[in-house]
């Protein structure tokens, strides 16, 4: 056992802080670990704040603003001043509340937001500041000059900003989501929450049980509490054992129910192995689960408030019950002269707990007169101050005395080296407002509960999360909840256990002497964390931010990482009393989710790094990663950008030898990633023509055609080809990109419009690989492909023609004569189990015609050669019009779009249309979202009349070619327009063309 | 958020995606320009209950009408579109 | 009229009398029986508005009446985003005039709502997105607006904790307006309200208005809670709900209102310099001067009155957020709320008349309402003011979607959650 030097008097004494066994504690085993380089001893079972204490260290951190020396308020989650950087690196945790990271061998912490020490921090000179630094005193200064803010004053601030550091490197933790159901989800595993999960699991129902704690038990771990006779730990125990043997039950510790959505989903982090040193091999560090339930039983329990007064921040100063936690669970000594100051019955435990734990309590202060504190003073000779407050405490580094003023206004100074306060406990109902309910306020407790009913049927509060505060009061709420939301009737079976049943009262008392303006005692912290004193509440309330809102945003009260769960009631309080209006009428803000700060990597999950979105693969992937080619993103997909050859040393060079192999011999290319819509039934004609601005009436079987859809807002929607296989059999093809809004857009269409159309439809993208097989020598090499029966020739099957036939003997395909580059071309699709071995078929029978596979690059390049328009040119902004395809808008026939297609606006002559553009020097780059002006106009956006939208160079045509949008374009053929690009600084010329650079007649492709 | 799909069961509202006001009626071809700008641009919008169009796409593929509290996100009803009674 | 100017020197002379001199930031008004000019809408939109009908156009009676506290709509729970990159020509001048006000705001308001110029880049990924990018960089600079073209390795130099080794779509570069940045948001919402007050602007909080009194084509004022508050003119500036208060006029509105969400972690040394967005999933993220990282993605995607989302969209936007900074596993997500946005079917407000005389329209922010606060308010009071439009705010009129003159900047078409 380690000792400390009691501050304060100048005398050493070597005194111990670990009394005996904690209920939470395996003495046997001893833990190493370090804080701020030092290295320390605990048990496991130990939290770090509770191993710190057991070795006498009080001082565990700096506050936000003032950097005021802190130490422990708490024993759990609440906890605003232990925050630490825990383990190192890319496993760094900044922001770690000391009281609930639990020890291990190894384990290192470092205190945060000081420089160069915790001891001495130079930036405590903020303290001295303090009088200037009040609430929002930033919005009233730092304005001159203007541009000050960026070079003087805020990087001032920035470099004071923020609590820990971030880790430096990726995460190297792994983390997962999981989905879990079940109809009754209780949080919390204390009295209330234990009954609610015992009585709903016997009644047969699936039973989730959550509980933050390692342990279960809640408060009575802290507590001397009997129960049936024994500790009441103990019946926890039992409790928690029963339940863990029931197959219906699912017991999750240390598992944070975080977050209450609608429809019954609960957000729950799971820490699996933050208790050690680190997770399991293949194991995550934590689990985030999504829990579907249909009841919540909420027993969450309360959180004890401290009392606002002068200089009541100094490390030693800690809330009465947690001082019960150390004494108990931790079975650690948080101080050796202890004052007591409670304003109500519950804190005067701690009084009889520490004299108990031979800890000598040298007063007791208590708000209001009770005959119970005049007993306790008796038996452990403490003094009584009732009717009292205090009024100043002192202690650099930690708390040495406190000045108590009596009843009549006398101040006493006492030597304490530790001050337990309560003022008065809260029910936790943050997961009762996740909804928007309101909790209301009650007098009697001094708090708010939720509301009657809060956050619908399917909730259940029970325990001090209610306002019962009752030990008793906490099994018979927990059972009845646990019976009533299994649907079975308890009342019969209800046993509750023998408990000693102490009423709880309150006198509150929201702030003492000396914490507003006058007398200038100290600063009466309100929010430990952000150093908001009373003095910043009555400042703000005066400057009119007597808002609940207003108050906490101006002041950043509960803004910190404890989100103000100590501080909340005070401060309303506080504000309520200064504006002479009740806590009710203050009102209160709702608690916004999370519960507790959850990881951002748990609630990402696995979703990180590669594994960030799926890959989709088309079929020849793996024939086209063995061909060395070069892929790229395409939304999910990954597609083959080119395939270099040995001595290619740019990717220009591939990219046009691609080209011009499907310009004078052929190539193939993997096109699978197109949608792909099967559709059949006798009315699929009338629904392409109601879904397609282009007539499909006359559209005979064997034959395909190009098919423009737009929006309902008349704006172009996507493009494809569909092609009749059969009597009412029809393939549609989809751009990439759109596949899957087409297909939502047919099911609205028919499901929603048009129930009455015969049609069946199914996206059978997945299910064909699709290859394009494109070039003069394109017929040769299919001839080697489709087998023998089926007739190639150019008459028996033209452009555009579509056929079910059989492929390298008896493989049952589609063939469509499709040209998307120009040339003489095939659109062969098989069955995608077979895509990889048509395209190692095509290398093989096309090897003599000189064929090579080309990549979505030349594919582009080639489409631009042959003005289509694509994703640029389809970006949702253009009208058919603007695309030069105005005349294909049927006039005959209702389709999608029609009507909104048709106003003037949308088909208005000056809007930005389709050109082709070719710089006057060739080889002067064409840059995609260059704008176009007038030649000689000035730069400015008065000027600007389009803009290119897909460029590339044309090995065909000897030259950078592009696709733009410019006003009155087809009426301006031949003019050069200015091409701007102010982002490069570069200004070039161009001339407007045809769209169509390559074979304008389409004799090609006709071949 | 989950919805009630009346052919896959309650189902997160992960496997669904959102269209809009399921009370707007596709005018006839010939109706007058207004009825088709009310049809394609304005909506009540209104704060509680809403009837709404949702799809399940990573399900069934079926379109439904939800009736849903905008307030309160409570979903009163959930059917398929096609069983719908048109008005 | 509340108070003294703001300085260090007021600052310091309070300080010696224990900050007793501070004035209320802005009155409790009550209504008076009728005012020139309502504003429906304590936010920031309506706050700036009346600044602006006071300040600028010389205007007194006005008042701004709010249902509950002022800045407590989407002025008070936003990602505090502020730039003008922008593609459509109906849109850049608008929002550059924006950001012209956001740099001389301090000094106009004698507030210091902390305008931080730290620079916003939005991050490409593609081909495609670059050539979009290129696009809209080259409009905001004929446009007068800043726009630079960032390289990979630009980026990195600039954001090298960024996934530059293991991401599944690599980032090829950035758009970068240097002038674009972060502003403390519920400080504008105080900061328009003082300066408004100062000019004799009568602030109307816990004022609901129940109904808009209408006679003969032409509005009279406004039945509120707080009694019926006569008006020459009203103006609506209450995005979120804005189809709710139309509708008081028998007004229907090209409108739906979602749900967004926003996201703070717990305060961290700050490591992050500028506003950051990712180009292959709804992710953006910025660092307060408190030290939180400050982040949103998409709406939710529904139609909403609640001010909180679900689960979905928070897995989401935080999926993208670990892969695009993947040291920030084990920082904490602190808090995250709900804001309701007014999604226009073109993604592109309405500053406009109405079909009712004396009703003027300030709506359909979508979610880029909080960086348009005081051009928003600057045209809104040059229409209230003048009864025509700004010439910056030309094209938001509300016969646009009929007409089919839409300001699409994303491409979706008339379909709110999609843009």
């Amino acid at each position: 056992m380690s000792g400390l030097r009691v501050a304060g008097r100048g005398r050493k004494a070597r005194r111990t802080f670990r009394h005996g066994a904690g209920n939470g504690l395996e003495t046997g085993r001893q833990i190493r670990f370090t804080f701020d380089g030092k290295s320390y001893l605990g048990h496991p079972g130990d939290t770090l704040a509770s191993a710190l204490l057991a070795n006498g260290v009080r001082l565990l951190g700096r506050s936000f603003k003032y950097h005021r020396p802190r130490g422990l308020l708490s024993a759990g989650p609440e906890e605003p001043n232990a925050l630490v950087e825990l383990r190192q690196g890319a496993a760094r945790e900044p922001n770690t509340r000391a009281t609930i990271a639990e020890i291990f061998d190894g384990l290192v912490a470092s205190s945060q937001n000081r420089w160069p020490g915790l001891a001495l921090d130079v930036l405590g000179i903020n303290g001295f500041f303090s009088p200037v630094f009040t609430a929002g005193f930033y919005y009233k200064t730092f304005m001159w000059p203007a541009s000050f803010w960026e070079k003087v004053y805020e990087p001032l601030i920035r470099r004071a900003a923020g609590l820990g550091r971030a880790a430096d490197a990726a995460d190297p933790d792994r983390y997962e989501k999981i989905t879990a159901f079940c109809d009754v989800l209780v949080v919390g595993a204390g009295p209330a929450g234990l009954s609610a999960a015992l009585a709903a699991a016997e009644s047969g129902v699936q039973v989730i049980l959550c509980e933050q704690d390692a342990l279960p038990g809640g408060r009575l771990r802290g507590e001397r509490t009997l129960i049936d006779g024994r500790p009441g730990w103990m019946w926890a125990q039992d409790a928690h054992r029963r339940l863990a043997g029931m197959t219906n039950v699912r017991i999750m510790t240390r598992s944070c129910v975080f977050a209450r959505y609608d429809g019954g989903t609960y957000g729950v982090l799971e820490r699996v192995f933050d208790h050690l040193p680190a997770p399991r091999e293949g194991q995550p560090r934590q689990r985030m689960w999504r829990v579907v339930a249909e009841h919540c039983v909420v027993a969450t329990g309360g959180i004890e408030r401290p009392i606002v007064f002068p200089n009541n921040d100094r490390p030693g100063i800690m809330l009465a019950a947690s001082v019960r936690t150390y004494l108990h669970r931790f079975g650690v000594i948080p101080g050796h002269r202890a004052v007591v100051y409670t304003n109500n019955s519950d804190g005067l435990r701690t009084v009889a707990d520490l004299h108990h734990a031979g800890v000598r309590v040298v007063a007791i202060v208590e708000a209001g007169t009770s005959t119970a504190a005049q007993d306790l003073a008796r038996q452990t000779g403490a003094v009584l101050f009732s009717g009292a407050t205090i009024a100043n405490t002192f202690g650099r580094l930690g708390v040495t005395a406190a000045v108590i003023r009596d009843a009549h206004g006398r101040e006493h100074r006492v030597g304490c080296d530790l001050i337990a306060v309560s003022g008065g406990w809260s029910p936790d109902i943050a997961l009762t407002t996740h909804q928007g309910a309101r909790p209301v306020y009650r007098d009697d407790l001094a708090a708010f509960v939720p509301a009657q009913g809060a956050g619908g049927s399917d909730l259940h509060v029970v325990g001090v999360a209610a306002g019962v505060m009752t030990d008793r009061g906490a099994f018979e709420s927990g059972l009845r909840a646990g019976y009533l939301t299994s649907g079975a009737d308890g009342s019969g079976k209800m046993r509750l256990p023998d408990v000693n049943d102490a009423a709880y009262d309150i006198t509150p008392v929201w702030q003492g002497p000396g914490t507003g303006n006058l007398p200038r005692a100290g600063k009466a912290f309100v929010d430990f964390q952000n150093d908001v004193t009373a003095r910043d509440i009555r400042l703000a309330a005066q400057e009119g931010f007597q808002s609940v809102e207003h108050l906490k945003r101006y002041t950043t009260l509960c803004m910190a990482t404890d989100q103000g769960k100590t501080a909340n009631v005070n401060a309303l309080a506080m504000l309520a009393d200064i504006t002479g209006r009740s806590v009710s009428e203050t009102g209160t803000t709702l608690i916004r989710p999370p519960v507790q700060p959850v990881a951002l990597g748990a609630l990402a999950g696995a979703h990180r790094g590669r594994h960030f979105r799926p890959f989709r693969l088309p079929p020849t992937h793996r024939w086209a990663e063995e061909q060395g080619a070069v892929f790229a993103e395409n939304g999910l997909w990954l597609r083959a950008q080119w395939y270099p050859r040995p001595g290619e040393t740019h990717w220009l060079e591939t990219v046009n030898r691609e080209v011009e192999t499907v310009r004078n011999r052929v190539g193939f290319c993997d096109v699978s990633t197109l949608g792909k819509i099967d559709l059949q039934g006798p009315d699929v004609r009338v629904f392409l023509d109601r879904l397609y601005v282009n007539g499909w009436q006359k559209l005979p079987v064997g034959r395909a055609r190009y098919g423009l859809m737009l929006r309902e807002d008349g704006f172009v929607f996507d493009d494809g080809t569909t092609a009749r296989l059969g009597e009412n059999h029809y393939v549609m093809t989809t751009t990439t990109a759109k596949a899957a809004s087409v297909m939502q857009h047919l099911e609205f269409c028919h499901q929603c419009l048009w129930p009455e159309l015969d049609v069946q439809f199914i996206s059978v993208t997945d299910e064909w690989a699709q290859i394009a097989v494109a070039g003069p020598n394109s017929r040769d090499v299919m001839r080697q492909i489709v087998d023998p029966d089926f007739d190639l020739s150019n008459a028996a099957f033209g452009f555009m023609a579509a056929a079910d036939v059989t492929v390298c003997g008896g493989l049952r395909a589609r063939l469509f004569r499709l040209s998307f580059s120009g040339e003489l071309a095939y659109e062969i699709a098989v069955p995608a189990r077979y895509g990889d071995a048509l395209a190692r078929r095509l290398m093989q029978a096309g090897a003599p015609y000189g064929i090579a596979p080309y990549g979505t690059e030349a594919l582009g390049v080639m489409r631009i050669e042959k003005g289509h328009p694509a994703g640029a040119e389809l970006n949702g902004q253009t009208t058919a019009h603007d695309l030069g395809m105005g005349r294909l808008l049927s006039g005959r026939k209702d389709f999608i779009g029609r009507r909104m297609a048709d106003r003037a606006a949308l088909r208005d002559p000056a809007r930005p249309t389709l050109v082709g553009l070719k710089p006057l020097r060739v080889d002067a780059p064409l840059v995609c979202g260059a704008h176009l002006l007038p030649k000689g106009a000035a730069a400015t956006a008065a000027s600007d009349q389009g803009w290119i939208a897909s460029s590339a160079w044309s090995p065909t045509v000897g030259s950078w070619i592009g696709l733009g949008f410019l006003q009155n374009g087809p009426a301006r053929l031949g003019d050069v327009v200015a091409v701007h690009n102010p982002l490069a600084g570069t200004v070039t010329e161009a001339v407007v063309v045809s769209p169509v650079f390559v074979d304008p007649q389409g004799e090609r492709l006709h071949g | 958020m989950r919805l009630t799909c009346p052919h896959c069961g309650s189902r997160g509202l992960e496997e669904f995606s959102y269209r809009g006001d399921a009370t707007v009626q596709r005018p006839a071809l010939e109706a007058p320009e207004e009825d088709w700008v009310a049809y394609v641009y304005l909506r009540d919008n209104p704060c509680g209950a809403h009837r709404e169009l949702w799809y399940h796409g990573a399900g069934c593929r079926a379109w439904l009408v939800v009736e849903r509290d905008t307030l309160t996100h409570v979903v009163h009803n959930v059917r398929a579109v096609c069983r719908e009674e048109t008005p | 009229m509340s108070g003294e100017r703001y300085s260090v020197f007021s600052l310091l002379r309070e300080t010696l009398r224990g900050h007793s001199g501070w004035k209320p930031a802005w009155r409790k008004a009550v209504p008076q029986k009728t005012y020139d000019i309502v504003i429906v809408g304590g936010g920031g939109h309506g706050l700036a508005t009346a600044y602006y009908l006071a300040r600028r156009y010389g205007l007194t009676r006005i008042a701004v009446v709010e249902k509950g506290w002022i800045g407590g709509g989407n002025v008070g729970r936003n990602t505090t985003i502020v730039r003008s990159n922008y593609l459509l020509s109906g849109n850049i001048p608008f929002y550059e005039q924006s950001m012209k006000l956001w740099e001389g705001l301090e000094q106009d308001l004698n507030y210091n709502a902390m305008v931080s110029q730290r620079g916003v880049l939005n991050l490409l990924h593609n081909d495609a997105q670059r050539n979009a990018a290129i696009r809209r960089g080259n409009a905001m600079r004929l446009n007068g607006v800043d726009a630079e073209l960032l390289d990979r390795e630009a980026v990195r130099a600039r954001l090298p904790f960024l996934d530059f080794g293991n991401a599944r779509f690599p980032i090829q570069g950035g758009l970068l307006q240097r002038r674009g940045g972060t502003v403390r948001h519920d400080a504008v919402a105080w900061g328009y309200a003082r300066a408004a007050d100062r000019l004799g602007v009568d602030i109307i909080e816990n004022c609901e208005v129940t109904g808009i009194r209408v006679h003969d084509g032409r509005v009279l004022g406004l039945e509120t809670t707080r009694g019926f508050v006569g008006a020459r003119k009203v103006g609506l500036a209450c995005a979120g709900n804005s189809s709710r208060v139309a509708a008081m006029a028998g007004l229907r509105l090209p409108i739906e209102s979602h749900v967004l969400q926003a996201f703070v972690s717990e305060g961290l040394k700050p490591f992050i310099d500028c506003v950051v967005t990712f180009g292959a999933g709804h992710f953006y993220v910025s660092q307060s001067d408190k030290g939180g990282l400050v982040f949103g993605g998409d709406i939710d995607g529904y139609n909403s009155y609640a001010q909180r989302g679900n689960l979905p969209v928070v897995e989401d936007v935080l999926e993208s957020g670990i892969a695009l900074m993947p040291r920030i596993g084990r920082v904490r997500l602190l808090r995250q709320w709900g804001g309701i946005m007014d999604m226009s079917m073109d993604g592109s407000p309405i500053i406009d008349r109405t079909s009712v005389a004396g009703l003027y329209l300030n709506a359909g922010w979508c979610y880029g309402g909080f960086k348009a606060t005081p051009a928003s308010g600057l045209c809104f009071a040059h229409l209230l003011a003048r009864d025509e439009p700004h010439e910056v705010a030309r094209a938001y009129r509300l016969d646009r979607f009929g007409m089919g003159a839409v300001i699409d900047e994303k491409g979706m078409g008339a379909q709110p959650n999609l843009h």
